[in-house]
C-alpha cells in the first residue's frame, strides 16, 4: 500500500498516527455531532417541555388516584381488611379513623376534593363529604363542654401544650411529629417543612394514644400551615373527642393512676368524670349526620378507589366501570364514549374520503398546468390557511344555517321548498362539510408534491403503447400518485380525529367528536383523570392506525413533500 | 444501406408548421418523406424543432398547419394510442410500479391480446434485447443500460411498423452509448421497422442512420446520407455543425465548372469547389476538413495552389496529431494527421506550405 493507512493482519485498520481508524473517525465526527446537537437543543428542549412532558403527565393522570389515600390515609388502611361481599358496613374502627382523617382534611379544606373525586364514581359523594365536614366539630364540642365543666383548665392552650409535650427530662415520643408532617405534605400536595415547636411526650402518648395523635396533628397543622405558636392555640375539637375515646378505653384507669407527669391530677379528675361524657360512637355520629355513611355503596366506592393507581378512568372511557363488586358495564343510558369514539372514527373516514374526492382532481390540475398558472392556483388553495380557523368556521355557520346562503340559494333555484329547508348545520353534515373544507389543503399539498414528480412521459409512454386516456391514467398515473394519497390520508385522518373547534361550533349534538368530550372534562367537569384516559385511548388508536397503515401501505411509500 | 429510402413514402410531412404561442413558428414549412424500413435521424441543436416534429408524429402535439401522413393516411386527427407507433423516451419512461414483465405486457394487455400469446411475445421481446432473466425485476433495480434495453423492447413488443426514439441514449455513458448505438441499428434493420431517431449528438446520427435530417431554426438544412452530409455539406451551418471544420473568408475570383478560385482576404489564392456561390465577386465562407489538409508536397496534386502557414501548436492525441496553424491571418486553423510511423511531427515556429484537393474545399454561403 502506498497510502498512509496500515492494516495489521487481523487487527483493526489503523490511521496514519497508529490509532485505530474507527476511533480517529469518531473523534473527527464528535465535534460535528456536538455542533448538530447544539443546533437542535433549543427545539428539543422546547418539545420536551411543551409536548413530551405534558403527554407523559397526561398518561400518568389517567391512572393516578392518590387523592383518596392521601386525604383519608388511616381510613383506607383500616378499610383494607373490610370485604364488600359481607354485606355489612365497616366497623367502629373504620369510622373512628374516618373521623380523624376527615377532621384534618376539613381543617385543610381538602375533604371536598376527595368528595368531588369520588363523586365521578358514585353520585352524592360530593355532598356527603361537604355536609359531614361541616358538622365534625359538633362531636368534639359535646365532649369539650363536659371536660370544661370538670375543670376549666382543659380550655387553656398552655395547659394542653405542657400536658402533651415532653419537657424537663421527659421521654420523647419518636416519630409522631414526623408522621404528621409527611401526612400534611401528602394531603396538601406540596412539601411541608419547618419546626413544629412541639415535642410529644412518650409517657402520655402511651396512655392516651389517640389524643397524642390528634394533638400532634393539631400541632403540626398549627405550626406548619397556620404558622401560629402551638402553645398559644386552643386545641381542635377532635383532640377532646380523642381524649374521651382514650378515657373510655379498657385499662385506661390503671395507666392513668400510675401516671405522675404534667397534669396528672387533672387527667385523674377527668377520668373519674368519664361517665358524664355523652355516649356516642363514631359510627352513630356519622350515620346520624348522613345515613349514606351506613350505605354499602358509599364504602364500596371508597374501598374500590383506595389504591394509589386505578383503572377506573380507563374503564369509564370504554363505557365500563369499577364497582365494589368488580368491573362491569356502564348502565346503558351512561354509555356514551364508545358511540363517540365510533362516531369520531367514522366521520374522520368520511372527511378523509371527501377530501380525496375533492382534492385529487385539483392536485392533478395543479401538477399539470404551466408553472405560472399553477402557482396562482396554489395560492388559492393555500388561502384558507392564511385565514383564521375561527373565521372560516363561522363563515360556514353563515352559509349553512337554515336561513343561510346555501338554503336561500336552493330555495331560490327551487330545489328545496321554503318550508322544508335543509338542516345543514349543528349535525354531522355540518361537521363533515366544514372540516372537509378546512382539511382540504392537507390533502391537496402532498398529492400535488407527489404528482409533480410523476414525469409527463409516463402518460405519453402509456398512450404511445396503445392505452386510452383513461387506461393510461388508471394503470400508470394513479398507482404512481398513491404515495400522495397515503400521505394526505394520514394527515387528514389524524388531524380530524383530534379536531375540536370546528365540531364544537358546527357539530351541534350529533356532530361532535371525542375531543369535544375531552375538552368538556378538562374545563367543565374538571375530571382530568377521565380526560387523560380518553386522550390516552385516542393516542393509542392513532398509533395503532399508523402501525396498521405502515403494515398495509408501508410508510416508506408516503411522501409528504 | 439506403436502398429502401425514398422508394415508398411511409411517413410524410407535408408543409407542416407548428407554433406554440401564435407568435413564433417552431417548425417552419417542414417537408419530409421517410421510406419504409428507413432509419432516419433528426439532428440539430436544442430548440431547432426536431423534438416537436417527433411529438407531432407521435400525436402528442398537433400541427398548426399542414398534414402528416402515415402509410398514406392523414393522422392529424388520430389520437396517439390509435397510431400504433412505438416510442422510446429520453428517460425511458418505464413504469416504476410494474415489473419488467408487466411493463412489456402493458401494450399487449391494452390491445386485448390473450395471456399465453402475451407471455410468448414478452419472452421473445426480452430475448431480443438479451434481458430474459430480468422479467420479475422492477425498473429501479436495473442499470441505465438495462433500462434502455427494456424501453426498447417495450416499444417493439407490439410489433409497430414505426418506432420513434427521442434522444434515447442521452443518459448513458460513452462506452455503453456506442454499444447501444450498434444494437439499436442492428435490431432496426433486422426487424425492418421504420425508425425516426432524434438526437443532438452528431456521431450518433452519422453512425446509426440511413439518412440524417439536420434541423436548424425550424427548417431542415440538409437531408442526406451520413457520408454525403459530412463530405458535402450544403451550407455553412451544416458544415460547422457536423464534425470539425476550418473556415476562411474570401471572395470568388474565378469559376470554372466545379472548380473555383477564391482570393482570401489577405490576398492568397486557393482552389475550391463552388457549392452555393454563383458568380465572381461573391463573398464566400470556405470550409475544409482538418484531415483533408495536406502539407506534404509530394501528395499534393501538381499545379494546385498552396498557401503559407506557420505552426503555432502541436497537440499529441494518441491516434492522431492535431496541429494548430496560422493561415491567412486566422489563428485557429487545425490540421489532423494520422499517427503513422512515417508521419512527421511539426514543430511550433516551423513555416510550411499547405494545400488540398479542390473538391474537399467547399465555397459556401458567407
Amino acid at each position: 500500500m502506498t497510502d498512509n493507512t496500515a492494516q495489521t493482519d487481523n487487527g483493526p485498520v489503523l490511521a496514519a498516527d497508529g490509532r485505530p481508524l474507527k476511533a480517529s473517525l469518531r473523534k473527527a465526527l464528535r465535534a460535528q455531532k456536538i455542533r448538530a446537537m447544539m443546533l437542535i437543543a433549543p427545539l428539543l428542549l422546547f418539545i420536551v417541555v411543551t409536548f413530551i412532558a405534558p403527554i407523559a403527565d397526561m398518561l400518568f393522570r389517567s391512572v393516578e388516584n392518590q387523592i383518596v389515600g392521601n386525604t383519608l390515609p388511616e381510613t383506607t388502611a383500616t378499610l383494607e381488611s373490610w370485604d364488600f361481599a359481607n354485606g355489612e358496613p365497616p366497623d367502629e374502627a373504620v369510622f373512628e379513623a374516618l373521623y380523624y382523617d376527615m377532621f384534618l382534611a376539613a381543617e385543610a379544606r381538602r375533604h371536598t376534593r376527595v368528595g368531588s373525586r369520588l363523586n365521578y364514581e358514585e353520585t352524592g359523594m360530593s355532598s356527603l363529604f361537604r355536609g359531614t365536614g361541616r358538622s365534625l366539630d359538633d362531636l368534639g364540642d359535646d365532649y369539650f363542654d363536659v371536660f370544661e365543666g370538670v375543670d376549666p383548665i382543659w380550655e387553656e392552650a398552655g395547659f394542653w401544650y405542657d400536658f402533651m409535650g415532653a419537657g424537663d427530662g421527659d421521654a420523647e415520643a419518636g416519630g409522631l411529629i414526623d408522621a404528621q408532617r409527611d401526612r400534611l405534605s401528602a394531603l396538601l400536595d406540596e412539601p411541608v417543612a419547618g419546626d413544629v415547636g412541639f415535642v410529644p411526650d412518650a409517657e402520655i402518648a402511651a396512655i392516651l394514644p389517640r389524643t397524642a395523635d390528634a394533638y400532634a396533628a393539631f400541632a403540626a397543622y398549627t405550626a406548619l400551615v397556620d404558622e401560629d405558636v402551638v402553645a398559644e392555640e386552643e386545641p381542635w375539637e377532635a383532640v377532646f373527642t380523642a381524649l374521651a375515646t382514650d378515657l373510655r378505653r379498657d385499662g385506661a384507669g390503671e395507666a392513668i393512676a400510675a401516671y405522675s407527669g404534667d397534669g396528672a391530677a387533672e387527667l385523674q379528675a377527668a377520668y373519674e368524670a368519664r361517665d358524664q361524657l355523652p355516649d356516642i360512637s363514631y359510627t352513630e355520629f356519622f350515620i346520624e349526620e348522613d345515613e349514606d355513611w351506613g350505605s354499602l355503596d358509599t364504602w364500596g366506592t371508597i374501598h374500590a378507589y383506595s389504591p394509589s393507581f386505578t383503572p377506573g378512568y380507563f374503564l369509564t372511557a370504554i363505557d365500563m366501570r369499577l364497582t365494589p363488586e368488580g368491573i362491569s358495564a356502564q348502565p346503558e343510558n351512561l354509555q356514551i364514549y364508545g358511540t363517540l369514539f365510533g362516531r369520531t372514527l367514522f366521520m374522520s373516514m368520511v372527511i378523509m374520503g371527501s377530501c380525496i374526492l375533492l382534492g385529487y382532481p385539483i392536485a392533478f390540475l395543479l401538477a399539470n398546468l404551466p408553472m405560472r398558472t399553477s402557482n396562482l392556483l396554489l395560492i388559492l388553495v393555500l388561502l384558507p390557511f392564511w385565514t383564521s380557523l375561527l373565521v372560516r368556521t363561522s363563515a360556514w355557520k353563515v352559509l349553512l344555517q337554515q336561513q343561510g346562503v346555501i338554503n336561500d340559494l336552493l330555495v331560490w333555484i327551487g330545489l328545496v321548498a321554503d318550508d322544508n329547508r335543509l338542516q345543514l348545520i349543528n349535525n354531522q353534515t355540518g361537521t363533515i362539510i366544514a372540516m372537509t373544507h378546512i382539511l382540504l389543503p392537507f390533502m391537496i399539498l402532498p398529492l400535488y408534491s407527489v404528482m409533480q414528480t410523476i414525469p409527463p412521459s409516463y402518460m405519453r409512454a402509456a398512450k404511445s403503447l396503445g392505452a386510452t386516456d383513461w387506461t393510461a391514467f388508471w394503470r400508470v398515473y394513479f398507482p404512481n400518485s398513491v404515495p400522495g394519497i397515503g400521505a394526505g390520508c394520514i394527515l387528514v385522518f389524524i388531524l380530524s380525529i383530534g379536531y375540536y373547534i370546528t365540531p364544537e361550533l358546527v357539530g351541534g349534538e350529533t356532530g361532535t367528536f371525542i375531543s369535544n368530550r375531552i375538552a368538556y372534562h378538562i374545563s367543565d367537569s374538571l375530571n382530568w383523570g377521565l380526560a387523560a384516559a380518553l386522550g390516552s385511548i385516542l393516542l393509542a388508536v392513532v398509533l395503532v392506525l399508523y402501525w396498521a397503515y405502515d403494515k398495509l401501505v408501508g410508510i416508506d411509500n408516503v411522501k409528504l413533500g | 444501406m439506403n436502398a429502401s429510402s425514398g422508394s415508398d413514402n411511409f411517413v410524410v410531412f407535408d408543409r407542416v408548421q407548428k407554433s406554440y404561442d401564435g407568435v413564433e413558428l417552431v417548425v417552419k414549412d417542414l417537408n419530409l418523406a421517410i421510406g419504409r424500413g428507413e432509419f432516419l435521424t433528426m439532428l440539430g441543436p436544442s430548440g431547432s424543432g426536431k423534438t416537436t416534429c417527433l411529438m407531432m408524429l407521435a400525436g402528442f402535439e398537433t400541427a398548426t398547419h399542414g398534414e402528416i401522413l402515415l402509410d398514406g393516411k392523414p393522422i392529424n386527427n388520430i389520437p396517439p394510442h390509435k397510431r400504433g407507433i412505438g416510442m422510446v423516451f429520453q428517460n425511458y419512461a418505464l413504469f416504476p410500479h410494474m415489473t419488467i414483465g408487466e411493463n412489456l405486457s402493458f401494450p399487449l394487455e391494452v390491445r386485448n391480446i390473450g395471456k399465453s400469446e402475451r407471455e410468448e411475445k414478452v419472452k421473445r421481446a426480452l430475448e431480443m434485447v438479451q434481458m430474459n432473466d430480468y422479467q420479475g425485476r422492477r425498473p429501479a433495480q436495473l442499470s441505465g443500460g438495462q433500462q434502455q434495453r427494456i424501453a426498447l423492447a417495450r416499444a417493439l413488443v407490439f410489433e409497430p411498423e414505426l418506432v420513434l426514439m427521442d434522444e434515447p441514449l442521452g443518459a448513458l455513458d460513452k462506452q455503453l452509448r456506442e454499444h447501444m448505438q450498434f444494437e439499436i441499428t442492428k435490431l432496426a434493420h433486422e426487424l425492418g421497422i421504420t425508425t425516426v431517431y432524434v438526437t443532438h449528438d452528431q456521431t450518433e446520427a452519422l453512425t446509426m442512420s440511413d439518412r440524417v435530417a439536420v434541423f436548424d431554426d425550424g427548417r431542415i438544412q440538409q437531408l442526406a446520407a451520413p457520408d454525403e452530409l459530412y463530405e458535402q455539406p450544403q451550407n455553412s451551418f451544416v458544415a460547422q455543425f457536423i464534425g470539425e471544420n476550418n473556415t476562411l473568408m474570401g471572395t470568388v475570383s474565378k469559376i470554372d465548372g466545379d472548380q473555383a478560385e477564391v482570393t482570401l482576404d489577405d490576398g492568397e489564392v486557393i482552389d475550391t469547389k463552388p457549392v452555393n456561390v454563383n458568380k465572381v465577386g461573391d463573398r464566400t465562407l470556405v470550409s475544409i476538413r482538418p484531415e483533408r489538409v495536406e502539407f506534404n508536397k509530394e501528395r499534393l496534386t501538381p499545379g494546385a495552389h498552396t498557401i503559407k502557414a506557420e505552426v503555432l501548436e502541436f497537440i499529441y492525441m494518441g491516434d492522431i496529431y492535431r496541429t494548430r496553424l496560422r493561415v491567412a491571418g486566422s489563428d485557429d486553423f487545425f490540421i489532423k494527421t494520422r499517427n503513422a510511423p512515417d508521419q512527421r511531427r511539426l514543430k511550433p515556429g516551423e513555416r510550411i506550405e499547405i494545400g488540398w484537393r479542390a473538391q474537399d474545399c467547399r465555397a459556401l454561403d458567407a
